[in-house]
């Protein structure tokens, strides 16, 4: 490895001296630095080798391949058709055109560098040293002694007078809570101040339809029918109530499922037994929270043969004819059931809000 | 008067002098020069993760150029014809002009989401090359935690930024985020509402989460990169032991001209492979999610993969609510917040916890092969495995789905496997650094094997080996210490056979050397060549 020993490292320098040549000035720094340079060495047999020639022609036509990758970057990206089409046009090409001659260039000036680095620089070993060692310990103790001293004017100070280490007591915690209360205390928000509360209601909730009972809509807000969802069919439905369907009700997004006789039957007898369920379906239909229990994505995948609700977030599985109770997954409470009603004019209503709290589980729900 | 004669020659020179004159740098600087490097591919992980950085903060800011924060409610009329007409965000509709409307928008989106994907890889990757060869050892424990730290705000900005387009699927993941922020015990409520500024999802979230995106975070990220790259400057590198190398010296080239050059190149490299994958590799295509909507979700909706062992660990974790009274913890607080809160500080620690439980207090600037610690080995490979299945877990209903597997099959198996795995992984490694351990000391007594067999005269076979140093009367080799490096194992590893001739170009010419480590010195007589004196 070891070829070319420095044995100057010993005797001074004058580095005034005209006789040295630049690198044994260079090599004089790097020994006030404690660099030994150990190797420095051509990579070729003598100068202008064929084989350096070889390596400069190499760089050469990289950082040539870097310019024609510059050159088409800038061609592409100014007169191919970048607007975005439908269909297979040109426009398709462009991001990957503008990623292919982009890549070419930094390549070409990557490898370029690196070429010119690694084969055709000399190579070099230069040994540094280390120091490992801490401060000297008289330096240790004279900075200790200094924090303590003007620890101990403060410090010592405050102590031997009372009345200063009250008024600084009093004076500096009114200072750093005013500090932080505008930063903080703007952002808080009471998630129980609303009435109804927003955590416990959802859109349908007589109180923001004037009083009345609210109908379930599509998503385009039309009402919608019993005969509208066939049998063995369901229908993500929305509060009739303006902008029901948008993300201010994120919590309202409900599922109309409308059970096959058999199902129905299980479903009710299911539903009759349970408090908070009792009465709540309508002839053979149901209707559930579409919001997940566990992390309040949509519950959307509905398994007709299994009568299975399934969240594609986390994988949650709720039984539909079992009151939604969950039956795999990391969810713990079962789907709520919005209680399910027709009004006069034919129309499905909700009778009331959600008996059961919607949405993933929190502290304080009761 | 007689003008005086500008010498351009000396123009730099003068120059020079009057930067010295005020600010006296001619002494830091050369030592900036000179500082020496030590050189291992291995040491090149942690840049890629700098250079990502570079290239996130520079496509970054373009997209801030044409992105709008806002939640307000507009109807789309760009060229996507599959979404005119459609209700969504600002952000999304600005999102969506950014990626048809401006040239080369969608390439600098992708090579922003790419480089954010590099940019947490390799920090990962750095992160297990350091601790698997002790770097981390005094006096490096505090850079080590900021790496740690460095890896839970990539984290932070890689999720407060793909919030931003509002899309389907982002929004999503929002939603998520606001379960697992009520899932917190006591303030889970109210921290979810103080952040949305009202019930999921309010009008605040896309703005706060922009200007967290790109002033808060980025700039806890530059404050600690900045200390995390001082101190390894201040701190010099560690090195891998071998000849000449010592806990008190480094062994490597000066910083100019060949290592900064290297540097430089590598990096237009890595800038160059962000620019391929954004061209050819779609990444994050917003408009085949649509605008996010509260009832709407897809199969196959996964978070960035480095929120993906998460996103696993929520999806195992079992039902288990725990209820107080009237009141109650829901398990997506376990995984979500106590394991991502105690997966990213716990770790912080581990320099202090090794160095307690070896009492090892001193100083270490060399390198351990992985082999040398076979617990840390075992430890990180557990480490690994945990990851590996979460991050599996994440994914479970596309692997279900594109296998044909039972889904709850899938859950279950996670569930399983992130307790039996990771101690499997422990043991394995631990038994394998020891074999390893063992090999080289055989090797170091024996020699090495040569694949010739002799028969002795009494009919015995015997393997010949070839000693790696002196023998004794009998020609058996005298036993060699280990030196924490490489041992030659196999024949032409030692110059059985002529070197493996390796390079960028092809062979322009015979090799100077066997390409060897350091620890493996050429048997053959090397050629003597002639120091440069020109420092040409």
């Amino acid at each position: 490895m070891t070829t070319v020993h420095d044995k100057s490292t010993d005797a001074p320098v004058d580095v005034t001296d005209p006789r040295l040549s630049r690198f044994e000035i260079v090599k004089e720094g790097a020994r006030r630095d404690e660099i030994e340079i150990v190797t420095y060495e051509s990579q070729f047999h003598g100068t202008d080798s064929k084989a350096e020639k070889r390596v400069v022609r190499n760089i050469a036509l990289l950082f040539l391949i870097a310019g024609v990758g510059g050159f088409a970057f800038l061609g592409f990206y100014i007169w191919w058709p970048w607007r975005f089409e439908l269909g297979d046009t040109l426009s398709d090409y462009y991001t990957p055109l503008l990623g292919i001659s982009l890549a070419v260039s930094l390549f070409g000036v990557g490898f370029g560098i690196l070429a010119w680095a690694k084969k055709l620089l000399p190579h070099e070993v230069s040994i540094q040293q280390r120091h490992n060692d801490p401060s000297p310990s008289d330096e240790q103790l004279i900075t200790g002694q200094t924090m303590l001293f003007v620890a101990d004017e403060l410090g010592q100070g405050v102590q031997r007078r009372p009345l200063l280490k009250g008024a600084i007591a009093i004076g500096m915690a009114p200072i750093g809570l005013a500090a932080a209360a505008p930063l903080i205390g703007g952002l808080i928000e009471n998630p129980h101040k609303d009435d109804p509360p927003i955590m416990f209601s959802t859109g349908f909730n007589k109180a923001h339809n004037g009083g009345n009972l609210v109908r379930l809509t599509r998503d385009d807000g039309s009402p919608i029918r019993p005969d509208d969802v066939s049998t063995g069919g369901q229908m993500t439905v929305f509060p009739g109530i303006p902008g029901g369907a948008t993300n201010e009700w994120a919590d309202s997004p409900t599922l109309l499922i409308h059970l096959r006789p058999d199902d129905a039957q299980l479903t009710r007898e299911n539903a009759d037994a349970d408090v908070r369920n009792k009465g709540s379906m309508w002839g053979d239909y149901v209707a559930y929270s579409k919001i997940c229990t566990h992390a309040g994505c949509p519950a959307s995948l509905y398994e007709q043969q299994t009568n299975r609700l399934l969240c594609p977030c986390h994988q949650s599985q709720f039984l539909i004819t079992r009151n939604a109770q969950p039956i795999f997954g990391p969810a713990t409470r079962r789907l709520p059931m919005l209680p399910l009603g027709v009004d006069e004019e034919g129309f499905f209503v909700a009778k009331s809000d959600y008996k059961d709290t919607v949405g993933p589980d929190f502290w304080e729900r009761p | 008067m007689k003008r005086k004669k500008v010498d351009l020659a000396q123009a730099p020179v003068t120059f020079a002098k009057g930067v010295d004159e005020r600010y006296k740098a001619a002494t830091p600087l050369r030592g900036l020069l000179n500082k020496v490097f030590p050189d291992h591919w291995s040491f090149l992980l942690g840049e890629i993760a700098l250079f990502s950085f570079i290239i996130l903060l520079l496509t970054g800011v373009f997209l801030t150029l044409f992105f709008d924060p806002s939640m307000k409610e507009v109807a789309y009329e760009g060229p996507y014809s599959a979404l005119r007409g459609t209700e969504m965000s600002a952000a999304y509709e600005s999102s969506l002009r950014l990626s048809f409307e401006v040239r080369g928008g969608l390439f600098m989106r992708q090579m922003h989401h790419w480089a954010a994907l590099l940019f947490m890889a390799s920090i990962v990757v750095h992160m297990a090359r350091i601790f698997f060869t002790g770097a981390f050892r005094k006096p490096r424990e505090a850079n080590w935690a900021i790496g740690v730290v460095l890896f839970l705000l990539g984290f932070l900005a890689g999720f407060t930024g793909y919030s931003l387009p509002d899309d389907g699927l982002s929004g999503t993941g929002l939603r998520i985020a606001s379960a697992i922020m009520l899932s917190i015990p006591v303030a889970g409520t109210w921290i979810s509402a103080s952040i949305f500024g009202g019930e999921f999802p309010g009008h605040l979230i896309i703005g706060r989460f922009y200007i967290a995106h790109v002033l808060l975070i980025p700039g806890g990220l530059l404050a600690l990169i900045s200390v995390h790259l001082g101190l390894v400057f201040a701190q010099k590198h560690t090195q891998w032991p071998g000849p000449m190398r010592t806990n008190t010296n480094v062994v490597g080239e000066r910083m100019f001209p060949r290592y900064a050059l290297k540097q430089g190149g590598f990096f237009m490299a890595v800038f160059g492979t962000v620019a391929l994958m954004a061209g050819l590799f779609q990444i994050n295509p917003i408009w085949l999610f649509g605008p996010y909507r509260a009832s709407e979700v897809s199969s196959a909706s996964q978070p960035d993969w480095y929120v993906m062992f998460m996103d696993g660990l929520v999806r195992l974790m079992p039902n288990w609510q725990i209820y107080i009274g009237d009141y109650s913890i829901p398990p997506l607080f376990w995984p979500a917040v106590v394991g991502l809160g105690a997966l990213t500080t716990v770790p912080m620690f581990y320099p202090w916890i090794e160095a307690r439980r070896l009492k090892d207090k001193t100083v270490h600037n060399l390198l351990q092969r992985p082999r040398d610690n076979p617990e840390r080995v075992g430890i990180g490979a557990m480490s690994l495995a945990f990851f590996m299945v979460a991050t599996l877990s994440g994914g479970n209903d596309v692997i279900a789905d594109k296998f044909h597997i039972s889904l709850n099959a899938m859950t279950w198996a996670g569930r399983i496997g992130l307790l039996i795995l990771p101690p499997l992984a422990y043991y394995i490694s631990v038994r394998v650094c020891l074999g390893l351990q063992q090999h080289d000391r055989e090797v170091l007594a024996h020699g090495v094997e040569t694949g010739i067999i002799r028969r002795l005269p009494n009919g015995q076979f015997i393997e010949v080996h070839q000693p790696l140093g002196p023998v004794d009367d009998h020609g058996h080799p005298i036993p060699l210490e280990y030196g924490g490096w490489v041992v030659p194992k196999k024949m032409n590893r030692v110059g059985a056979l002529a070197p493996a001739i390796k390079g960028f170009f092809f062979p322009v010419e015979k090799p100077a050397e066997a390409p060897v480590s350091p620890g493996m010195p050429p048997v053959t007589g090397q050629e003597k060549r002639e120091e440069i004196t020109t420092g040409r």
